[in-house]
């Protein structure tokens, strides 16, 4: 049984005992513990089971290369699925749940069925079976997929995460990541150029694993060492340490995100639970440790079979021992290190199995000087299946796993060796290297990421370089800081040695089957993948059907695909790949290393961005009134419009009607702020319109306003809008809500790419103006009562507004009612019509005295729908409903804003192509249906016979319709196949609900074709 | 006239920082050849200041100028000054090509300021406001989160950020965030 010992564990407090659950269950651990930690000390061996066979697992690692020990932690708001044990520090009232078990984890209706689908189960199995027989995807394989798809509990989607998120930008010269004994010492090396150093360690203690493996540096005790260095650097102005903080990717131009965890160890304390560090370092040193491999042998996923490194970590950080008798399986000297600790901490180690034949050296001696048994040339033939270790049987590892021997243990230690964490190294492209010695892949220094200049940006430190004895880390870090700094600009320094402890260790043997010719039986019990339960034999089989690249195994097998990134199967799996394909392990190559390192949080990612700041929303001056009178907002772009405004008991619908009648036969008002208004300036100002719009903007006389049109160069109707000439030099332009920023950017562009030495000049002052439309037949004597000219003309010493002074498509700079405004005599509703443009900080004060003053005229604010509705019934195209990337002016019937006089705009030449001169090109229509009804739009138009696919031809779509309170009946544009050519006819549109619109084309402009009424 | 009213009427939040919104600000948009010496007396006459250096602001009597781009700069003057400001330097500059536009109720004008202001900034904006590296007169446009913004630290360690008017409730709650009073990063405090 696993149990917490008398003594040790360097990092608990046993003074402060900590109550938890797990499955409900009520356990304690003490501060200092993890999850994982915690759960072995009450014995809890099984934690979870796996995701396709559901077979019972326990904890294999420590740290963050954990595969099994995923669990559901938290509840309600705060639930999160797939969290790791082995990184999950332990808190008061820490509630975990195991995953992928039903009824529960001791009895599993998954294990059984598992047995019964097993066929589906082998390599590729998401591929083959998927396809035939095809009436069994829906009964069957859906059914059975679904069920077993995704790791743990999605979080009840009714609940809003509890916590808060942020980021933050920070800049360094040198970033360590990982703050173990070479990490620190990189650090101090790097600090002592002068550099700005940031190290960031993933753990809430520095140090890494060395306090547990061992030894000595310049002559102190690790733990000793590392707390001296700690507080040296901590000392310094120029180095910055964050512990709990992971170094998750590093992306190109040397972008590196840092996942810091401020409170999941101490939830609901308050601030931020996670703060996503984005970080622009000089140079990257990955002091990121390495990573010890499981043995490839039968029943290595049952609960109790650990890596040697890890149970050794158990044993001294936190006072656990997984078993009372323990057998220790390895392939080379390190795991003898786990013997040792074992003695050490009084639990009977019942066998060393080293796996070569020639045994191992100091370490071994010392094992042997205990009394304990060791035998080399051996292996693990099985190890018996079941919830927990039982029994294991030993054979020979250059055999086929016969003339076993059965040994009583209750845990295995594991070692197949080190291989150094190579994935930040290799997110933005570091190249790696097959070193024979250590069989690892290890980065090869003369293939580093590069950077905007070509030169390297990553460095590593330490084992992630490949050295694993002490001495080799400490001087391989070292040199890594004093490297990174000078890379970063800093004076170069010789580096001094440093001296540690040293243990003389016999080479490690590659062993990647155990034993070596394990029958067929055998290896479909050994696991590589543990998350994804990928085996031996799915690997092999992968290759037998021919899969030869590792990426494509990886895919077909599932190898490696799971959250854990195949921290441990990677190598293992590829080993038996190049084995199977009697190929050499560096011509197989690895599979990509993506960043993140280690999964990080949605919330994190998001960071600050939820609730009332999760998108900015754009208000207009008037944003506040409008919503307190009832407005139902419509979004358009980031602002937010009035839809309609909402009188009490009243439906949207009637809201707009209402809006709409008002409008035409009193007094309406629209906040037009957003509208875009962009001045453009310079003596080459009109000549640039003139390419911009396809009309004649620069023979605008001062004073004046002109509809324009404005093309991609590829032709198609990009925005419109009013312009007028303001002076000699200077335009207004306004542009659609929507395009203001977008047409600023293009004007921008093509100032700065093509016309260059044009002298304009373009400032965006959409913000500057509050905007109001004033509009219907009231809307002259509400502008006149305001300046005080109930009889018209000057008195009051207001703008003159009557027709005479202030005509048709003219604007005007004065006072109205006081206020220093600019009135623009423009209708895009077909009334009589000013916008009225006065500084934002006077919008609202200028609404209220319009609404004020309106009151006898009888005014109404009115919301986009209005708007929509008012430009529809005279015929107004709108950018965005009559267009949509694919529309040229000539579509719409708009030829007369195509200049004939000027030599070229932006489009012209497109427009001329053939495809844009099709007489066949669908054209802009009025549609009126024949019972009055509201043709669903977007509605397509059908026409005689059926197209390749054997479905009707379609004519010509709605592009706009609506109801028209005006005229009480539905009215709509669309685009028809020789549309204006039709009028007259009737054509059949087709509903999603089943019944068959019929439709007359007609004129477009439905109300007041001759503009009588915008005209007085 | 009426009065003119700034975008949040001068909310303020104290946190980690005390973030304030500061009313309206006189703000003019100049652009033109920096290298010419009537745009350069120009600039000088309007606010008192010399052209600034690159991502820096120069302070004048009158008010301040800061580095928009190659050939744009933003002047601050006195709010109620600025239409008389707009209108002069088009007379000075009248023979040159340039623009210069009134932008000041386009805009939100808001402070930072307290121990933890730096951090605050740094959690939304990607700037490097480590003290050697962002120091009193120099002057960013970048983006504060998913808005525009410009800022600059003046010579009492005050931070000023200019965005546009209608993002004003989104700047304000997003500095309030960032300065949540438990939300200390502790690396410039």
């Amino acid at each position: 049984m696993s149990t917490r010992l008398a003594k040790q564990g360097r990092l608990i407090d046993r003074s402060k005992q900590i109550e938890f659950t797990f499955n409900g269950k009520k356990l304690k651990g003490f501060a200092g513990d993890t999850l994982a930690s915690a759960l072995l000390a009450n014995d809890q061996m099984l934690v979870g089971r796996s995701f396709k066979y559901h077979r019972p697992r326990g904890l294999v690692a420590s740290g963050a290369e954990e595969p099994n020990a995923l669990v559901g932690l938290g509840v309600g708001d705060r639930f999160e699925p797939n969290q790791r044990a082995t990184t999950t520090e332990l808190f008061a009232g820490l509630a975990a749940q195991s995953q992928n078990h039903w009824p529960s984890l001791e009895y599993d209706i998954g294990e059984v069925n598992s047995k019964l689908f097993s066929r589906f189960l082998t390599a590729g199995f998401y591929y083959k079976m998927f396809i035939h027989p095809r009436p069994f995807w829906k009964h069957i394989y859906e059914p059975f997929i679904r069920q077993s798809a995704g790791l743990g509990k999605a979080p009840d989607t009714e609940l809003k995460d509890a916590d808060t998120y942020e980021h933050f930008y920070f800049f360094c010269d040198v970033l360590v990541i990982g703050g173990g004994v070479a990490g620190l010492q990189a650090a101090k090396s790097a600090a002592e150029t002068g550099a700005k150093v940031l190290v960031l360690e993933e753990k809430s203690c520095w140090g890494g694993r060395t306090p547990v493996d061992g030894g000595t540096i310049e002559g102190l005790d690790a733990e000793e060492w590392i707390a001296r260095t700690v507080a040296e650097l901590e000392a310094l102005d120029n180095v910055t340490l964050r512990s709990r903080t992971m170094g998750a990717g590093v992306y190109d131009h040397s972008y590196i995100l840092g996942y810091e965890r401020l409170t999941d160890h101490a939830p609901g304390q308050g601030g931020p639970r996670h703060r996503l560090w984005r970080i622009r370092a000089q140079q990257t040193v990955t002091a990121t440790g390495a990573i010890e491999r499981p043995l490839s042998f039968a029943g290595n996923d049952v609960p109790g079979v650990m890596l040697a490194g890890a149970m050794r970590d158990y044993l001294v950080n936190w006072g656990v021992t997984p078993g009372q008798k323990v057998l220790v399986a390895t392939n080379n000297d390190d795991a003898y290190r786990t013997a040792i600790a074992l003695h050490e901490a009084g639990v009977e180690v019942v066998r060393v199995v080293d796996a070569r034949e020639s045994g191992g050296g100091e370490l071994s001696d010392r094992v042997r000087d205990l009394g304990i048994r060791i035998e080399c040339g051996r292996a693990i033939a099985k190890v018996k299946d079941g919830k927990r270790v039982t029994k294991v049987a030993i054979c020979a590892q250059n055999g086929e796993g016969g003339a076993r021997e059965e040994i009583e243990a209750d845990a295995v230690a594991m070692s197949g060796g080190w291989s150094p964490v190579v994935h930040l190294w290799s997110h933005c492209g570091g190249k790696l290297t097959w070193d024979e010695t250590q069989a690892h892949f290890r980065p090869d220094p003369d293939r580093a990421p590069t950077g905007h200049d070509g030169a390297p940006f990553v460095v590593t430190a330490g084992s992630a370089s490949g050295p694993l004895g002490l001495a080799a880390v400490m001087a391989d870090a070292a040199a890594a800081g004093a490297k990174a700094a000078e890379a970063a600009g800093r004076p170069a320094r010789t580096v001094t040695p440093i001296a540690t402890s040293e243990v003389t260790e016999a080479p490690m043997e590659p062993v990647w089957l155990m034993p070596a010719k394990a029958d067929i039986e055998l290896r479909m019990k050994t696991w590589l993948d543990y998350q994804n339960d990928v085996k031996v034999s799915d690997v092999q089989l992968a290759a037998r059907e021919g899969y030869e690249s590792v990426e494509h195994t990886k895919r077909y097998t599932t190898l490696g695909m799971a959250t854990d990134q195949g921290k441990l199967s990677n190598i293992n799996g590829l080993a038996i790949l190049a084995d199977a394909l009697d190929a050499e392990i560096p011509q197989v190559g690895t599979t990509t290393f993506r960043p993140p390192y280690h999964p990080i949080s949605m919330g994190a990612i998001g960071g600050e961005a939820r609730g009332e700041i999760f998108q900015p929303l754009r208000k207009t001056p008037m944003y506040d009134w409008h919503d307190s009178h009832g407005a139902h907002w419509e979004p358009v772009g980031h602002w937010r419009r009035p839809y309609a405004y909402l009188r009490s008991g009243e439906s949207l619908h009637e809201a707009v009607n209402r809006e709409v009648k008002n409008t035409r036969e009193a007094l309406g008002l629209l906040d037009a702020s957003t509208l875009g208004k962009l001045i453009v300036k310079g003596p080459d100002a009109g000549r640039f319109l003139d390419m911009l719009y396809t009309n004649m903007m620069s023979t605008l006389k001062i004073g004046k306003c002109r509809y324009g049109l404005m093309c991609s160069e590829n032709g198609f109707l990009s925005d419109d809008g009013v312009v007028a000439r303001i002076d000699e030099d200077t335009w207004l332009c306004h542009t659609t809500t929507g395009g203001a920023d977008r047409i600023h950017a293009h004007m921008e562009e093509w100032l700065q790419t093509e016309w260059w030495d044009w002298k304009v000049y373009v400032a965006n002052v959409t913000e500057q103006l509050a905007q109001v439309a004033v509009v219907g037949p009231n809307a002259r004597r509400v502008l006149e009562k305001l300046n005080g000219q109930a009889g018209g003309g000057q008195a009051g010493g207001g703008m003159d507004l009557s027709p005479e002074a202030l005509g048709f498509m003219e604007w005007q700079d004065g006072e109205i009612g006081g206020f220093k405004a600019r009135a623009y005599r423009i209708s895009f509703s077909g009334e009589l019509s000013y916008e009225i443009a006065v500084s934002a900080s006077e919008g609202q004060a200028f609404w209220s005295a319009l609404i004020e003053a309106g009151r006898e005229f009888g005014v109404m604010p009115y919301g986009t729908e209005c708007l929509h509705i008012l430009r529809a019934e005279k015929g107004f195209i709108m950018i965005g409903d009559e267009t949509d990337g694919t529309v040229i002016p000539q579509d719409l019937g708009l030829h007369w804003a195509l200049s004939k006089k000027k030599d070229d705009y932006l489009g012209k030449r497109a427009q001329s192509r053939s495809h844009m001169t099709d007489p066949d090109r669908w054209q802009l229509v009025g549609l009126e249906t024949l019972d009055g009804s509201v043709l669903p739009d977007g509605a397509y138009a059908v026409g005689n016979g059926v197209n390749a696919n054997g479905q009707k031809n379609t004519i010509g779509r709605v592009t706009s319709t609506y109801y028209s309170a005006t005229l009480d009946r539905g009215i709509a544009m669309g685009l028809v196949k020789h549309g204006p050519k039709r009028m007259g006819e009737v054509i059949d549109f087709p509903g999603l609900d089943g019944k068959t619109y019929q439709a007359r084309i007609v004129d477009p402009v439905f109300y007041d074709k001759d503009g009588e009424k915008q005209n007085v | 006239m009426s009065e003119a009213v700034s975008a949040l009427n001068g909310a303020s939040f104290a946190g980690l920082a005390r973030v304030e919104e500061t009313g309206l600000g006189g703000m003019i948009t100049l652009r033109g050849d920096f290298a010419s010496a009537a745009f350069r007396a120009a600039v000088k006459t309007a606010t008192g200041g010399d052209l600034p250096d690159t991502r820096r602001i120069a302070f004048g009597d009158r008010g301040a100028v800061a580095w928009m781009s190659p050939d744009e700069l933003l002047l601050l003057v006195d709010y109620a000054e600025a239409a008389a400001v707009t209108a002069s330097l088009a007379r000075d500059l009248a023979g040159e090509h340039h623009m210069a536009v009134n932008v000041s109720d386009a805009r939100a004008c808001f402070t930072v300021n307290g121990a933890s202001a730096r951090e605050v900034i740094a959690k939304v904006a990607p700037v490097d406001l480590a003290p050697g590296q962002f120091a009193p007169g120099d002057f960013r446009r970048t983006r504060f989160a998913q808005v525009a913004g410009a800022f600059w630290l003046d010579e009492a360690d005050v931070f000023h950020i200019v965005c546009f008017r209608s993002v004003a409730a989104y700047m304000f709650n997003l500095l309030s965030t960032a300065a949540h009073p438990q939300a200390r990063v502790g690396v410039y405090s």
